[in-house]
């Protein structure tokens, strides 16, 4: 055939072998991630506390933590994790592309992240609120005070939208500057371009204390102007890793409740009487096999990350960087809003 | 002015030869003097070259180059594991060793093509490990100087063949071919980068049946090579145009068929024809390079920011590490540049 | 060749065409259609209906006035404006200082060549971003803070917020400038007037000076271009250097700069979309924060795209025009 029509048929031929790729939904994540052998756990470039890698590369924080249990859970290591960073406007469509497993990057639950970007929010790992830093030297003791200030953010976050609505209900004047990423933006703060600086109080802390020239200089406002519960997601249509994702969490936290932690699981487990405790150790009813697992599911993973006191402690508590008080953080019995339905 | 006498013989007349002239040259001499004496200063002897960032703070007016001797690692190879960073630079230094090579006209051989093929084998398999005893390290993972390099060096290994048909499609007799060639080229160079970047990564993973993920490189890959596809097209159809009709005429009543005439005759010539604006295009791709970071890949530039932004302690002297990439940048194009005008003059001047 | 096999190969060759057409066609349409397939079965909402919702973001800076109630379409033109009043004195800026120094370039004395040549070498061959970056770290620490600012002038401020002006401002409910407003001295700094923002200040500068470097080797090249017949005609008709250039060497010249400079403005125009790595509100950072705040990437990105070939158009038709003008007449 004459040269010049190959190309024309090459091309009307492979057409029609992308059409005959018929669009398939995507697989099981369970499958994907015990035939992958991780789980793909998407997290942020690195907030203190939460999700932040050393210089070695090793992860540590909240989010990281749980996605160390429920790949105890699920993979029996809690090292089977591989962590994705990602920024804040990769986040949503990595998860969408399924890219990753689970977004576990303090994002806040709201109606319009649930409805309209087809995922589902498991278990609220911590209750957040939206706060502002300023520097003690502007002798500002509330955001009401803010008139004509300039106060930092990162664009694209819920911490913009709130921003606009508070000061917008105050009917108080302010200028906002926004930046690309996180660290852009508290930068310009602690360089003086901006007199406040506003993202989850959680941050806040952090930031004062690791980020400061002089932690000493500046000062958290009283004000929360948002609730901001945070909580991993997962994609839409994949009900049983919903379930697993949202009972990993929820066995830590009746861990809590029921006094299991890392240092007396084995113990317990050859010597629990308490049903409650049996359950969560596996050596009660087999409530694994009913999420697609084996009976020591929450065993291990309030083997690999302690209950969900010891991952608040020991990430976020008053002995880690952040030095932030249980709060609401607590459980529901001692004062704070960390429930879970009950793991039975 | 080209008649102007040139060496250190004709400098004097112009730096002496008027009063205006001499007030010029007094002036700019003691801008220089003044400029340079402040950048010596903060550069060289007030700075602190180890890398000890108490030092560093005392010091006020001095450049801290501690933070290049602490952090070159993470600056040049971005998230790789620490342990197995050799095997990115020997990657870095076998494409570089290839690239050298091809520079010689003498090395234009038909061995060659299969030497690139190999070259970046080796470089796929180093990186990406998973064979031979390697640890597979994800392309996540990668990041600094070799993706840079490697970013380059593939995307416009893609891009030219593309490039190639969009040129001979956009000059071909069949209207329907020029109007989609004209139509791609037009609307690729009309976009910026970053807008073809965003629609490779978030779009791409859309149209594969759904379970595929095609990885991120790839994506930005794909993404780079559709851009500089049709940059070059245009540059390849300034040299087509060049070409003296005769050159196709005569081939044509010698017998030869259509197509050998422009693969033997007609590209040879056009390609030697446009040189410094490819060579240009090509500086140009390694410095687009730097704006993948925007779609979540660490290379140069966004490494930088991954190995100072996330650590306090040498947070605050990011100029210095600005200074050192722009450093590293400036070495590779300012190499090619002159290149450049080297082959030019090797060409102009060897017989065709 | 006979009559029969050139017909017959004319017939191919269209028939060809027309299944190429069909193919490209056909392969577009089910490009969107397996999208807009995937997005549905995975719950995204897809669809350009959110442009008419309330934003819930803001801009902080561009002379149209954009707050968090008015709808995501304000926000893009909000954006567009902002790319434009960056782009438009880049451009200026570039072009009179690249033409300078590519003069400087070609000058009769050494130093001065040579400080012009450093120039284009050394910001020709270093990413636009990374001097971005880089001038974006000295402004933010380099300028005063803003509860001191530097008083230059009366009512001209200089502080990390930026560069306050006096500005002409309406009265109650008027539109037409009544007062000047004065920028004050407050408690967070100043107020009142207009300010150019240090991103503003950043981005504008950075774009120049690159650009300038290109400009510089574009008009470099278009002098070495004028023969030297004219040039030599020239200093016989005893014209001084300077004049020789404005009568005889830059009208001959433009014809070869003007197309160069019309893909270097292009090329600015495009380069701009890098403000959002700085901080400047303009389309893609505008662009950026919805796609954050709603998901819809591929809305937002053809928005962006449909723009920038828009712009892309405009500038190339008014630079063919003015190269029309400076054509030979009877050459083109």
């Amino acid at each position: 055939m004459k040269s010049r029509f190959r190309p024309a048929l090459a091309a009307a031929a492979s057409v029609v072998a992308l059409a005959a790729a018929a669009p398939a939904f995507a697989g099981k994540t369970l499958d994907a991630v015990k035939q992958r052998g991780t789980v793909k756990c998407g997290v942020t470039n690195g907030v203190a506390g939460f999700s932040a890698p050393d210089t070695q590369g090793n992860w540590s924080g909240l989010d990281v933590d749980t996605c160390r249990a429920i790949a105890a859970a699920v993979l029996g290591d809690p090292k089977k994790v591989d962590f994705v960073p990602l920024n804040s406007q990769q986040r949503f469509s990595a998860l969408q592309a399924g890219e990753i497993d689970i977004l576990a990057r303090n994002t806040t639950w709201t109606l319009t992240r649930d409805a309209s970007l087809g995922f589902n929010f498991t278990t609220i790992t911590y209750y957040d609120g939206q706060g502002f830093l300023v520097p003690k030297k502007l002798k500002v003791t509330s955001a009401k005070q803010l008139k004509n200030a300039t106060i930092c953010t990162q664009s694209g976050t819920t911490n913009e939208k709130n921003v606009s609505d508070y000061f917008r209900a105050q009917n108080i004047p302010v200028k906002t500057v926004v930046f690309e990423s996180f660290e852009a933006s508290f930068k310009a703060f602690f360089s003086g371009r901006c007199q406040a600086f506003t993202t989850d109080a959680s941050a806040l802390a952090g930031l004062r204390n690791k980020e400061a020239p002089n932690p000493d200089d500046y000062v958290i406002l009283p004000e929360l102007i948002s609730k901001e519960p945070l909580a991993p997601l997962v994609r839409r249509g994949d009900d049983e890793w919903f379930a697993i994702a949202k009972w990993v969490p929820n066995a830590l936290i009746e861990a809590e409740e029921f006094g299991v932690t890392q240092a007396n699981a084995d113990d317990l487990k050859a010597n629990s009487k308490d049903p409650g405790q049996q359950r969560l150790v596996g050596t009660g009813e087999d409530l694994g096999k009913l999420l697609g697992l084996d009976k020591d599911w929450s065993f291990r993973a309030i083997k690999a990350v302690g209950n969900y006191g010891e991952m608040f402690e020991r990430n976020v508590g008053p002995k880690s960087v952040l030095k932030l008080p249980r709060g609401s953080n607590n459980l529901w019995n001692k004062g704070g809003l960390i429930y879970a339905p009950p793991v039975r | 002015m080209r008649n102007v006498a040139q060496g250190p013989i004709a400098w004097r007349s112009e730096l002496w030869g008027s009063p205006l002239r001499a007030l010029a040259t007094v002036v700019l001499i003691a801008l220089l003097a003044w400029g340079g004496f402040h950048v010596i200063e903060w550069g060289v002897v007030h700075a602190v070259f180890r890398a000890d960032a108490e030092a560093c703070r005392a010091v006020q007016h001095g450049a801290c180059w501690g933070v290049v001797a602490e952090k070159w690692r993470p600056m040049l190879f971005g998230r790789f594991p620490y342990e197995e960073q050799w095997r990115p630079a020997i990657a870095v230094v076998v494409l570089s060793a290839v690239t050298v090579l091809s520079a010689w006209p003498r090395s234009w051989r038909w061995w060659l093509l299969p030497l690139w093929a190999v070259a970046l084998l080796l470089f796929v398999l180093l990186m990406r490990g998973g064979a031979l005893g390697l640890h597979a390290v994800p392309t996540s993972r990668w990041g600094g100087l070799p993706l840079t390099i490697g970013l380059a060096v593939v995307g416009l290994a893609l891009a030219f063949p593309l490039a190639l048909l969009l040129a001979l499609g956009r000059r071909s007799g069949w209207p329907v071919v020029r109007t989609l060639s004209a139509s791609y080229i037009e609307l690729v160079r009309g976009v910026p980068l970053i807008s073809v970047l965003f629609m490779a990564s978030f779009l791409l993973p859309l149209l594969w049946p759904a379970g595929w993920q095609p990885d991120v490189l790839v994506r930005v890959l794909a993404g780079l090579a559709l851009f500089v596809a049709a940059y070059l097209a245009e540059i390849i159809r300034g040299g087509l145009q060049a070409v003296p009709r005769g050159q196709t005429e005569v081939a044509m009543a010698l017998g030869f068929g259509r197509w050998p005439v422009q693969r033997d005759i007609v590209l040879p010539q056009a390609l030697r024809l446009v040189v410094p604006a490819l060579t240009n295009n090509v500086v140009g791709t390694l410095k687009d390079t730097s704006l993948v970071t925007v779609v979540g890949l660490f290379e140069l530039t966004g490494a930088l920011g991954l190995a100072l932004g996330g650590d306090p302690t040498w947070r605050p002297f990011y100029l210095e590490g600005y200074l050192f990439i722009a450093a590293v940048y400036w070495v590779l194009c300012f190499g090619l540049s002159r290149y450049s005008v080297w082959l030019e003059r090797r060409l102009a001047s060897a017989p065709t | 060749m006979s009559g029969g096999a050139s017909r017959r190969g004319a017939w191919l060759a269209w028939v060809v065409q027309a299944l190429l057409v069909l193919a490209v066609v056909a392969g577009a349409f089910w490009v969107v259609h397996h999208a807009l397939e995937v997005l549905r079965a995975r719950g995204v909402r897809s669809g350009f209906d959110f442009l008419a919702e309330p934003a819930g973001f803001s801009i902080s800076e561009g002379w149209l006035d954009f707050d968090a109630s008015q709808p995501f379409w304000r926000a893009f033109v909000a954006g567009l404006i902002n790319t434009v009043r960056a782009s438009v004195p880049a451009a200026i800026f570039s072009v009179v200082l690249g033409t300078l120094i590519g003069i400087g370039r070609l000058a009769p004395h050494v130093l001065l060549r040579g400080i012009c040549t450093a120039y284009v070498e050394l910001l020709r061959n270093v990413p636009l971003l990374v001097q971005l970056l880089m001038l974006a770290f000295a402004m933010a620490n380099l300028l005063p803070d803003p509860t001191e600012p530097l008083r230059l002038l009366p009512g001209v401020w200089l502080s990390k917020g930026g560069l306050s002006v006096p500005w002409p401002a309406s009265g109650e409910g008027g539109w037409w400038p009544t007062h000047f407003e004065w920028p004050e001295k407050g408690d967070f700094g100043v107020s009142g007037g207009a300010a150019l923002s240090p991103e503003y200040v950043t981005i504008v500068a950075g774009l120049s000076f690159y650009s300038a470097a290109f400009v510089a080797e574009i008009v470099r090249a278009g002098i070495l271009s004028v023969s030297q017949g004219q040039v030599l005609a020239g200093q016989a008709l005893g014209l001084t250097s300077v004049q020789q250039l404005r009568i005889v060497i830059l009208p001959q010249a433009l014809r070869v700069i003007v197309p160069s400079l019309t893909n270097q403005l292009l090329s600015l125009t495009k380069n701009s979309s890098l403000a959002v790595a700085v901080g400047y509100p303009e389309l893609v950072s505008v662009a950026n924060t919805t796609i954050g705040s709603n998901g819809r990437a591929f809305e937002c990105i053809a928005i962006i795209m449909a723009v920038y070939l828009l712009l892309s158009l405009v500038i190339s038709f008014g630079m063919n025009r003015y190269n029309a003008r400076v054509a030979l007449r009877g050459w083109r």
